[in-house]
């Protein structure tokens, strides 16, 4: 076991898992959303990720924001309210539409076609973009592709918010819809299980992030890692 | 977001609104002096400057769309400029921007574009009160309590 865990922490981002990781789905299609929920779960939680997220953006009118997890009411409404003009792409959907078997997040070809579907913006349009939890369902090949276009189409100085699950023992882990309650908190809305594609540790997020200006990292007690990455 | 179900608009002709029936193809502009039902195909303009829009379940709406208040249950690809409001359906898609006072969307619905909310202009005889209360609400102030756990220091290159 703790072969196991130093193994998972010397992992480089982008590399392929090594056989016996307890998170290292071989098959992408394992990485979608299982519906076992009918009805949403949804909860509270504080998000010191997302507190500074708009502490950045506070006091600021008239910015644009790119929201990835799709439109919702309570997202809408926080960030018109703050007199912001607000982007909306239902990344996670658009993701499973686009690619339907095992190899395809890995074909050059339908990453592009992916990335001109869902991040055709101009460069440096956005002042912010609301991650979410995305990235860790991608293939280290379309992580990267969609890692260098987000970066292409924030302005410096901006930022990101990204969250990554960081039990590495678990296969499957709770895949939520994020709404923003107050500029402190967040609603969860547990919608399934989905399997992510790659589980990163402190290390391999800095790795993951090393083309941006900074990183700072949360750790919250539901084993979720809140990152803000600066452009 | 209100748990309530909505309640289905259906053409109403006794209420003064024109209606495109689901078998009914258009290609051209469209401009109504009255509420408009769209259950058909549409590709072009549609303008109903003080009036309500709607897009039935099978609609289908490939143009821009200007109107005072606008209902969508079936699917748009373009621009919406819902001066009052915009609602947004389950299972009801938009592809496009949209420019509008208010707007309501589902659970279920889906959107892509962005979205710009644009505030009547306060009337010239309203008093500064009046005023005030227009503006938009301050999001509310949250406790301070934090369960998260900050465990890393930031990074910088």
């Amino acid at each position: 076991m703790i072969t196991d865990r130093l193994r998972s922490m010397l992992r480089r981002p982008g590399a392929p898992p090594s056989p016996g990781l307890p998170v290292a789905p071989a098959n992408h299609a394992r990485a979608k959303a299982s519906s076992v929920f009918d009805k949403e779960i949804v909860t509270s939680r504080p998000s010191r990720g997302l507190e500074q997220f708009f502490a950045y953006v506070r006091g600021q009118e008239g910015l644009t924001i790119l929201d990835l997890a799709g439109a919702s009411q309570d997202n809408i409404n926080f960030i018109t309210n703050l007199g912001h003009r607000l982007y909306s792409e239902d990344f996670l959907r658009t993701l499973d539409d686009s690619f339907r078997k095992d190899e395809d997040q890995d074909d050059a070809g339908k990453i592009d076609q992916f990335l001109r579907q869902n991040l055709s913006f101009r460069e440096e349009q956005f002042d912010g973009v609301l991650v979410w939890d995305v990235l860790q369902y991608l293939s280290p090949a379309l992580l990267t592709a969609t890692l260098d276009r987000l970066r292409a189409i924030v302005r410096p100085q901006s930022y990101l918010l990204a969250y990554f699950h960081s039990n590495e023992k678990s296969r499957q882990v709770p895949y939520y819809s994020f709404r923003i309650k107050d500029q402190k908190s967040l609603l969860l809305a547990q919608r399934g299980l989905r399997t992510p594609v790659q589980i990163f540790n402190n290390r391999s997020l800095e790795k993951l992030f090393q083309k941006f200006e900074s990183v700072k990292f949360f750790l919250t007690k539901e084993q979720l890692r809140e990152v803000i990455v600066r452009r | 977001m209100s748990s309530m179900p909505f309640k289905t608009p259906e053409p109403d002709s006794t209420r003064g609104q024109a209606s495109i029936g689901k078998a009914v193809k258009i290609n051209g502009q469209i401009y109504s002096k009255e509420d408009l039902f769209v259950d058909g195909d549409v590709e072009g303009t549609i303008e109903l400057a003080e009036h309500r829009l709607t897009i039935g379940p099978n609609g289908k709406v490939h143009s821009s769309v200007k109107a005072r208040e606008v209902v969508v249950l079936g699917n748009i690809q373009g621009n919406v400029d819902a001066s009052d409001k915009l609602e947004i359906r389950k299972d009801a898609r938009l592809v496009g921007d949209i420019k509008t006072a208010r707007i309501i969307i589902e659970d279920g619905a889906y959107f892509k574009g962005s979205i710009d909310i644009v505030k009547p202009e306060p009337a010239k005889s309203s008093s500064s009160a009046a005023a005030a209360a227009s503006r938009p609400p301050v999001a509310p102030a949250a406790p301070v309590t934090t369960q998260g756990v900050p465990v890393a220091a930031e990074v910088k290159r």
